[in-house]
């Protein structure tokens, strides 16, 4: 698993890339209430705005890691919002991309590097 | 701003052992949670829960003639305000523009006593101060802390510590002595339940809020559970919902004019506020319930059904209570009607919504039986 410095996490399965937001994310934004997936067929470029996560208090965006195609969203986040609390590594994915480059996905953070920077917050 | 020159609570060391999550807000370094927005949300609507709001501006207003003077900037009457009572207010601008709103009261026989928003709180001294006359007199209480307690559970928690709590109704008001010390009480607060809020001296603040939260029903309650509650209670938050640009009339609070001062037209802004009062403001602030889809929040505009843009959102967010998305918002008087259906746009998409009455959800407030 890989990760940005805006807390999202990529995990390649093949040449798509399982995209969502790390436990350090979910924790600092509480909890979630609403989850805006980016839409299939979304072409996206890293650090785009594609999704949306909204606790009581706010809406903060979700950045593009890497560049692709959006081609599945995880759908169930719409009526189970907290699984993004509970889960954020696994049923609380956002969304696939397949990836134009899976070497932008092996630039992106490994989890000792994420680690380090999480310290330095 | 930075950490540096935020100001701090007599209980900043407390929420900071509580491991609560700090913010800025209003130039305080205030708890914004401790375990959970949600969380403290629903334990403040079932049991109690307990908040630091000693960032906002306490004073009292003395002399022979406090009422009468303090008359002068608000829309209240204070004059015909019996001991033991207190009321909400609005302090006032000449165009009867919404300088903020404040709840004033007579816990003693000693004046007025006068809690008002924190980021307003120097300018509103200020204007009170630099306009007495005669011998009123306005002292800032800078050496007291607030709390509020709130939920079902209050009351019987409060009573444990002193009976006498328990025979005040809501908006009732004492000064007395609770935990040893000299304290003002009053059976009110901005969460919709039944609760109190108390002054309490600095020193003492800390003591007193460990000893509450030694009670099993009580938890600490943050800024962002505060705001859920309050926005579910329909009770607008000044700056936001409310502001110099809004009438009390436009803002939905002609109950704060007070009857006598209606019929004496003497308030500042009157002539325009008594107008809009008779026959209507252009536009109005009305409570939304938010269809479908995402959170409509504080800047979302709100169109008609035809897709025209007709207002803005002042505040919203999801209702944990209600579990729908409520928001309020300003829109012209003819779209203001109970069940009149409208959108609002959340990034770019519009949501269906319409009128609803608030508060969304009922207030608890404990009225005394008559006598």
């Amino acid at each position: 698993m890989r990760f940005t410095k805006d807390h999202e996490w990529v995990r390649l399965e093949g040449d798509v890339a399982v995209v969502g937001i790390t436990q350090y994310a979910a924790d600092q934004l509480g909890d979630v209430v609403f989850v805006e997936t980016p839409e299939v067929g979304k072409i996206v470029s890293p650090g785009d705005s594609f999704a949306v996560v909204e606790s009581v208090k706010a809406a903060s965006d979700v950045y593009a890691p890497v560049a692709g195609e959006v081609v599945e969203a995880n759908t169930d986040l719409g009526s189970a919002p907290e699984t993004v609390n509970s889960d954020p590594t696994g049923a609380g994915w956002f969304c696939k991309i397949k990836v134009a480059d899976k070497a932008q996905v092996e630039a992106l953070m490994d989890q000792a590097s994420y680690d380090a920077f999480l310290a330095t917050l | 701003m930075t950490d540096q020159t935020l100001k701090t609570t007599p209980l900043n060391a407390a929420h900071r052992a509580l491991g609560a999550r700090m913010v800025p807000f209003a130039g305080y370094d205030m708890p914004v949670q401790y375990e959970g927005v949600l969380a403290e949300h629903r334990w403040t609507r079932e049991h109690a829960g307990l908040f630091d709001v000693s960032h906002m501006g306490q004073a009292k207003i003395t002399g022979a003639d406090a009422e009468t003077q303090f008359e002068r900037f608000v829309c209240g009457d204070y004059q015909g305000l019996k001991a033991g009572k207190q009321r909400y207010s609005l302090l006032l601008n000449d165009k009867g523009g919404i300088l903020d709103d404040l709840m004033a009261g007579k816990p003693d026989h000693d004046g007025l006593f006068v809690v008002v928003n924190a980021a307003c709180k120097d300018a509103d001294f200020a204007r009170i101060e630099a306009g007495l006359q005669g011998d009123a007199k306005l002292t800032r209480l800078e050496d007291r802390a607030l709390l509020a307690i709130q939920g079902p559970e209050a009351a019987e928690v409060m009573a444990a510590h002193e009976p006498v709590l328990a025979e005040m109704g809501f908006m009732d008001t004492a000064r007395l002595k609770l935990f040893g010390e000299d304290c003002y009480v009053s059976r009110s607060g901005y969460t919709g339940e039944d609760g109190y809020e108390i002054s309490i001296p600095a020193a003492a603040a800390e003591r007193v809020w460990n000893t509450l939260l030694e009670d099993a029903r009580v938890k600490p309650i943050g800024l962002g559970a505060r705001d859920s509650l309050r926005l579910e209670a329909g009770l607008p938050l000044y700056g936001h919902d409310a502001d110099e640009g809004t009438t009390p009339v436009e803002a939905a609070l002609t109950f704060a004019l007070s009857k006598r001062r209606r019929e004496a037209a003497d308030f500042p802004g009157a002539e325009r506020i008594l107008k809009q009062h008779a026959e209507g403001a252009d536009r109005v602030r009305v409570g939304l319930h938010v269809k479908e889809g995402a959170p409509a929040r504080e800047g979302a505009e709100i169109a008609d059904e035809d897709g025209n843009l007709i207002g803005q959102i002042t505040s919203g967010g999801p209702s944990p209570t209600l579990g729908k998305n409520i928001a309020m918002g300003y829109v012209p008087a003819d779209k203001a009607a109970l069940g009149t259906a409208l959108q609002v746009i959340v990034r770019g998409r519009a949501l269906p919504a319409e009128v609803v009455a608030m508060p969304f959800v009922q207030q608890r407030y404990y009225r005394k039986p008559a006598a």
